[in-house]
C-alpha cells in the first residue's frame, strides 16, 4: 500500500481542527443469538467450543434466512443493552423498534439485517473518558442500538484476499445474528492535538465499561469490540464541518490512536494542498500503518429502512430498567480512581495494572478477599507471566475467584509459593478450583511435623556436619539440608517450617 | 364405497373413524383416488403424497387400534397449501425458484396438524408466493374451479379450495393476506377463515407480507373450519407477532351456533363502501336474500358506513409490496433454490440476478419493483408512510363500526368466478377484485367467507364475506353456523351437492381460451411421489 502525503501533525493541528466520532460494535456474549435459538460464538466463555466451532454449524433456520423462519427477541440481549445504555448514561426508550435495513450481500442471509433505525434502545448519553495525564473528558453519546451481526466471507483464489480477484468466496453463517450494540458519538470538538489519544482512550473507556458490566468479552483481536473511527479537518475559525472518513478494520487500542492521527495527518497534507477529501470508508493496515480507500459512500446510500414487521416493540417495564441501574457498577473511572486510592498502588505499580489490562480481575480479586498487593503479584507475575506465553490475555485464563482462593492457601500456610504455581497451572488446565486441584494433585504442605522430622533426620544423617556450621553462625548451612528435604518430601514441605526445625535442632 | 367417503365432511368422516366404521387408510385411499381421478383437469395439487399419506393413515389406524386417543380428528386427510414449509414434501410457494425444494423443518400449523394426526395428502396449488387472485400466476400452471374448469378457482390459494369443493380433501390449509383464503371460498361454494392476525402461527409460512399474512383453514362447513382451527390455533413462541392468550373452542362456538338459529339482539351492520355499483347483479341478489333471511331469523340488519375503506386498496398494493420486496430479498441463490449462473460465469452479484429473472414470474416482479419504490428515500413518506396512516383509518372505521354493531355484512367478491385470462393483462383489475376482502387485512381482524347460492346468471357460488372485531374469531363460527343451517334448511341441501360432474381432464373450448403461457408445461405440475397413483 503506497503511503500517501503526510502534513506533519503538529503544523497540521495549527492550521485544523480535528472532529472526531466512533462507531462501536459490542458482541454481546448471550448464549445464544440475537433472533435465534443457535449458541452465540461470542457467548462468554465460547472461546474453546464455539469460537473455533466448524463453518456452519451454529445456526438455527433464521441464520440462513430460510424461507417462513421468524426472528424472536433474545430477552438477555435486551437487558445487556439496557444495561450498556444506562452505563453510557443515556435514556432508555419507552418504546424502541426493530427495522429492517435492505442491501444485497452474500454475509446477509436473509438480504437484509435486522437493526434499530430512528427508534433505538438508549439514546443522549455521555461518557467520561479519563487521559493518561488524568485529565477527564466528556465524550457525548448519541445512541446505542441493537442489531445482528453479518455472517463472515473468506475469498479464495485471489493475491489480496478481498473479493476483487478472487475465484470464488466461502460464507461460514456462525457470526451471522450474533447481538451487537453499536454505540455512535455525537461528533467530540476540542480534543485538538491529544485526538488520537483521546480516540484510544474513549475505546478503552466503552471496553472497560463493557467488561465491568459483564454484558461482552470485549476482547478486540477476537472481534467482540470493533471500532470505526470517523475523522474530519476544519481549517481554524470555520463553522461547517470537514468531509469525514470512516476508517474500519482497527482491532487494537494502538491501532485506533495511529489510525485517527495517520487521517488527521493525511487530510491536512491533501487540504493544505487545496484538495479536497471524498467521503468514503478507508481501511486501516496494522503493518504498515496507513489507511486505504474502500468503498466510496455518499449519504445517498439507500437502505430502505422501515420497522420490522416481524417483531413487535420492544417496551421495557419501568421497574425493569430501575433494577438494572440499581444493579450497575461503578463506573471504570470511579473503579480506577478508587482502587487507586484504596490499594496504595503507586503511579507506576497502578499503570502496570492499567498497561496489562487487568484493572477489572484486581479488583473482583480484592473483592473476594485476597490483600491488593498479593493480588497485584499473582496478576502481574505469574499469571501474566503464562498468558504472554500462550499470547492470550491474562484475564480469559482464570477467575478473580480463584486467583483469591489461591492467596488464601497461600496465607494459610497450606501452600508454599511453589505448590501455589502447580495449583495456579491446575486451574488454568481446566482441572477444577485451587481447593480441588490441591486436593486432586495432593499438593498440600505437609504441616505434621513428625513426617519433616523424619525427613531431616535422614537428610542430616548424610550431612552430619551441617548442624556443627550453623552453630558456628553459618546459618546458611542449613539450605543444603532443606534442599534434601524439600526434594524428599516432593515439594510438599512448607520450606520456612523445615529451617525452623533445622534451626531448633541446632540450638537444642 | 370411494366416492362416499370423500363427501363427507370432515367432522362426520371423524365420527366413523372414531365408531370404527372406515379406517384412515380408506379414507386417505379414497381421496387418493379421487384426485387421481379427476386433479388431471382441476389441476389443484403441486405435489401428492400417495405412499407417505397411507403410511401415515395406518400408523394412525394401528394407534387407534391400540386404544390411544388419537384426537378428535385423528385418521382424517387433509391438503396443504404449497406456501406452508413440509419437511417431508416440496415447498415452493408454486415459484420456480423454490423448484423441489424441500426444508428441514415444518411450519408450526404443519406440526399441529401432524400431531393432531390428521393426514396430510399434499400441496396444493397457488399464485407464486400468494400474488393474485386467480392461480394464474402460479408456475407450475393454474388451478381450475370445479364448477367450470374455464374459470379461476380464486387465488390466491385456489388449489386449497378447489380441492376441498371438489371433493379431494375434506378440509385443507390456506394462508390469506388479502383475501386468498375468503375470495377461493366465495368461487368455489366453500368455507374459508382468516383468524384474527396473531391468532395462527406464521412460522414456516413462507412470508408475503409479513404485517397482512394469517394462515387459515378450508373446509365445507363452518363447523371443519373450527375443528381445524382449534388445531392450528394458539400461542406460538416462535411467532413473536402471535396472541399470547387462551381461545374459546371454535367448534364449541359453530355447534352452538347450528343449535341455537334464533338471531334475536344480533346486530349486523352492512358496509356501504363494499356493495353497490360494480357488483354483479346476481351477487347483489343472493347477497340481499341473504339479508332477508337473517331478518327472519330475528337479527337487526343496519347500513353502516367505513368511509376509508376506499383508499384501502391503494394502502394495500403500498404496504404489500413494500414488505414482500424485503421479504423476497432471500432468494438469491446463496443458501438454497434455484441458482442460474449466467454463460460464462458471473460475480456473485451476477448470478443473483440471472437467478432472480428466471426464477421470478411477472407478478412477483412487479410487486418487488413497486415494493422497493415505495421504500426508496425520498418516497417512503409519501408512499409506504401514508398507507400505513390509512391503515390506521380503516382500523378505527371498524372500531367505530363495530361500537354498533356485532358482526359486519359484505359479498366476499363482487363477482363470481371469471375466466381465465380475463384480468391478467390489466392488473389493475385483478388487484380491484380484492376490494371486499383487504380491509380485514389491513386491521387485522377475522373474516369468514361461506356461500350464499348460485348466481341466477351464470349459475356460480356466491360468497359471504362475515367480519368481527379482533379476537371475536368465535362470534363468527357461531353465526357462520347459524346462518349456513338457515340456508340449508331453506334449500333442503349444502350448496356444493349441486356441483356438476368434474371432467376427469381439461379439454379447453375454445382453442385458445387460456393463453398460451398458462397453459400447463411439460415437466411442471403434479408430482406424485409413488406408487399409490
Amino acid at each position: 500500500m503506497a503511503a500517501e502525503k503526510l502534513l506533519d501533525f503538529d503544523v497540521a493541528l495549527e492550521k485544523f481542527e480535528p472532529v472526531l466520532g466512533f462507531e462501536v460494535h459490542i458482541e454481546l456474549g448471550t448464549v445464544t443469538k440475537m433472533f435465534s435459538p443457535a449458541p452465540n460464538p461470542a457467548a462468554f466463555g465460547a472461546e474453546s467450543g464455539a469460537q473455533s466451532a466448524a463453518p456452519n454449524t451454529l445456526i438455527a433456520t433464521v441464520d440462513l434466512g430460510l424461507p417462513g423462519s421468524l426472528p424472536v427477541v433474545n430477552e438477555q440481549a435486551v437487558r445487556y443493552s439496557i444495561s450498556l445504555g444506562l452505563a453510557l448514561g443515556c435514556s432508555i426508550a419507552a418504546t424502541s423498534r426493530f427495522a429492517r435495513k435492505n442491501y444485497f450481500y452474500p454475509d446477509l442471509a436473509k438480504n437484509y439485517q435486522i437493526s434499530q433505525s430512528d427508534e433505538p434502545i438508549a439514546f443522549e448519553g455521555e461518557v467520561e473518558v479519563e487521559l493518561d495525564d488524568g485529565t477527564v473528558f466528556t465524550v457525548p453519546i448519541e445512541r446505542a442500538h441493537m442489531e445482528e451481526d453479518a455472517g463472515k466471507l473468506t475469498h479464495m483464489g485471489g493475491s489480496t484476499g478481498r473479493i476483487q480477484g478472487a475465484e470464488y468466496s466461502l460464507v461460514d453463517y456462525n457470526r451471522a445474528g450474533v447481538p451487537l450494540v453499536e454505540i455512535v458519538t455525537k461528533p467530540i470538538y476540542g480534543a485538538e492535538k491529544r485526538a488520537p489519544e483521546l480516540a484510544r482512550a474513549y475505546v478503552a473507556t466503552i471496553r472497560d465499561i463493557v467488561r465491568s458490566l459483564g454484558v461482552s468479552e470485549a476482547r478486540m483481536e477476537r472481534g467482540n469490540l470493533r471500532c470505526d473511527a470517523n475523522v474530519s479537518l476544519r481549517p481554524r475559525g470555520q463553522e461547517k464541518l470537514g468531509t469525514r472518513t470512516e476508517t474500519k478494520n482497527v482491532n487494537s487500542l494502538r491501532s485506533v490512536e495511529r489510525a485517527v492521527r495517520y487521517e488527521i495527518q493525511r487530510q491536512a497534507a491533501i487540504l493544505d494542498a487545496g484538495g479536497s477529501i471524498l467521503q468514503e470508508t478507508r481501511h486501516w493496515h496494522e503493518d504498515t500503518g496507513v489507511t486505504s480507500p474502500g468503498r466510496v459512500k455518499s449519504d445517498a446510500d439507500d437502505y430502505r429502512y422501515f420497522p420490522e414487521p416481524d417483531l413487535v416493540p420492544i417496551v421495557p417495564s419501568r421497574e425493569l430498567v430501575a433494577e438494572l441501574r440499581a444493579a450497575l457498577p461503578e463506573s471504570p473511572a470511579a473503579f480506577r480512581r478508587r482502587l487507586k486510592a484504596e490499594y496504595g498502588f503507586t503511579d507506576s505499580e497502578f499503570q502496570d495494572l492499567v498497561n496489562a489490562n487487568l484493572l477489572v480481575e484486581l479488583g473482583q480479586t480484592v473483592s473476594a478477599g485476597a490483600a491488593p498487593a498479593q493480588a497485584r503479584k499473582w496478576w502481574l507475575g505469574e499469571i501474566l507471566r503464562i498468558a504472554n506465553s500462550r499470547g492470550v490475555e491474562a484475564g480469559t485464563l482464570i477467575s478473580p475467584f480463584d486467583v483469591s482462593e489461591l492467596i488464601a492457601l497461600v496465607e494459610s500456610g497450606e501452600l508454599t509459593d511453589r505448590l501455589a504455581r502447580q495449583v495456579l497451572e491446575g486451574v488454568i488446565a481446566g482441572e477444577g478450583t485451587p481447593d480441588e486441584v490441591v486436593k486432586a494433585r495432593g499438593l498440600a504442605v505437609v504441616s505434621d511435623d513428625t513426617a519433616l522430622i523424619a525427613a531431616i533426620d535422614e537428610a542430616l544423617a548424610a550431612q552430619p556436619d551441617v548442624l556443627d556450621k550453623i552453630r558456628d553462625g553459618k546459618v546458611q548451612a542449613a539450605g543444603a539440608v532443606i534442599g534434601a528435604v524439600m526434594k524428599a518430601m516432593k515439594g510438599t514441605a512448607d520450606a520456612a517450617r523445615v529451617r525452623e526445625l533445622i534451626l531448633e535442632r541446632a540450638q537444642a | 364405497m370411494g366416492d362416499d367417503l370423500t363427501r363427507l365432511t370432515a367432522s362426520a368422516l371423524a365420527d366413523k373413524l372414531a365408531a370404527g366404521e372406515v379406517s384412515s387408510v380408506e379414507a386417505t385411499s379414497a381421496h387418493l383416488d379421487r384426485i387421481a381421478e379427476i386433479d388431471g383437469g382441476v389441476h389443484a395439487f403441486l405435489h401428492i403424497a400417495g405412499d407417505a399419506a397411507l403410511k401415515r393413515a395406518s400408523e394412525v389406524d394401528q394407534l387407534r387400534a391400540d386404544g390411544h386417543d388419537v384426537g378428535p380428528l385423528g385418521g382424517v386427510p387433509i391438503a396443504i397449501k404449497d406456501v406452508l414449509c413440509t419437511y417431508d414434501m416440496p415447498s415452493t410457494a408454486a415459484s420456480r425458484i423454490l423448484e423441489g425444494w424441500i426444508p428441514p423443518y415444518d411450519a408450526t400449523v404443519v406440526a399441529r396438524l401432524r400431531s393432531a394426526n390428521l393426514i396430510p395428502l399434499g400441496k396444493t396449488n397457488m399464485d407464486e408466493f400468494a400474488m393474485g387472485s386467480s392461480t394464474e400466476y402460479s408456475a407450475y400452471g393454474p388451478t381450475r374451479n370445479p364448477w367450470d374448469l374455464d374459470r379461476i378457482p380464486g387465488g390466491s390459494g385456489g388449489g386449497s379450495a378447489a380441492a376441498v369443493a371438489s371433493f379431494e380433501a375434506p378440509f385443507a390449509l390456506g394462508s390469506d393476506t388479502g383475501g386468498s383464503i375468503r375470495q377461493p371460498a366465495a368461487v368455489t361454494g366453500t368455507v374459508g377463515v382468516k383468524p384474527t392476525y396473531g391468532g395462527v402461527s406464521r412460522y414456516g409460512a413462507i412470508a408475503l407480507a409479513s404485517s397482512l399474512d394469517q394462515v387459515g383453514p378450508v373446509s365445507r362447513t363452518v363447523l371443519d373450519a373450527a375443528l381445524l382451527h382449534d388445531i392450528i390455533g394458539g400461542h406460538d413462541p416462535r411467532d413473536s407477532t402471535s396472541l399470547d392468550q387462551l381461545w374459546p373452542s371454535f367448534a364449541d362456538a359453530a355447534r352452538a351456533g347450528a343449535e341455537n338459529l334464533a338471531l334475536s339482539g344480533v346486530r349486523i351492520g352492512v358496509v356501504k363502501e363494499l356493495g353497490g355499483a360494480g357488483f354483479q347483479a346476481g351477487v347483489t341478489q343472493r347477497f340481499t336474500e341473504t339479508l332477508r333471511l337473517l331478518e327472519q331469523a330475528g337479527a337487526e340488519i343496519v347500513e353502516v358506513s367505513a368511509p376509508h375503506f376506499e383508499y384501502a386498496i391503494a394502502a394495500y398494493y403500498l404496504i404489500l409490496p413494500a414488505e414482500a420486496s424485503s421479504n423476497l430479498a432471500r432468494f438469491d441463490s446463496v443458501r438454497f433454490g434455484l441458482r442460474v449462473t449466467p454463460e460464462g460465469g458471473g460475480t456473485v452479484e451476477q448470478v443473483m440476478a440471472a437467478t432472480r429473472e428466471a426464477g421470478f414470474g411477472p407478478e412477483v416482479k412487479r410487486r418487488i419493483i413497486l415494493g422497493t419504490y415505495a421504500l426508496s428515500a425520498g418516497y417512503y413518506d409519501a408512499y409506504y408512510g401514508s398507507a400505513q396512516k390509512v391503515r390506521t383509518l380503516i382500523q378505527r372505521d371498524f372500531d367505530a363500526a363495530f361500537e354498533q354493531v356485532d358482526l359486519l355484512l359484505s359479498p366476499s367478491a363482487p363477482t363470481t368466478a371469471f375466466k381465465f385470462g380475463e384480468k391478467t393483462a390489466d392488473p389493475l383489475s385483478m388487484y380491484l377484485n380484492d376490494i371486499t376482502t383487504i380491509p380485514a387485512n389491513l386491521a387485522g381482524v377475522p373474516g369468514m367467507g361461506l356461500p350464499i347460492g348460485l348466481a341466477p346468471e351464470d349459475g356460480l357460488p356466491v360468497g359471504l364475506q362475515i367480519m368481527a372485531p379482533a379476537r371475536e374469531d368465535a362470534r363468527l363460527y357461531r353465526f357462520g353456523a347459524t346462518l349456513e343451517a338457515l340456508l340449508e334448511d331453506a334449500w333442503g341441501h349444502p350448496l356444493l351437492d349441486l356441483l356438476p360432474t368434474v371432467p376427469h381432464s381439461y379439454e379447453p373450448k375454445p382453442v385458445g381460451r387460456v393463453p398460451a403461457h398458462l397453459a400447463p408445461q411439460p415437466g411442471a405440475g403434479t408430482e406424485p411421489d409413488g406408487g399409490a397413483l
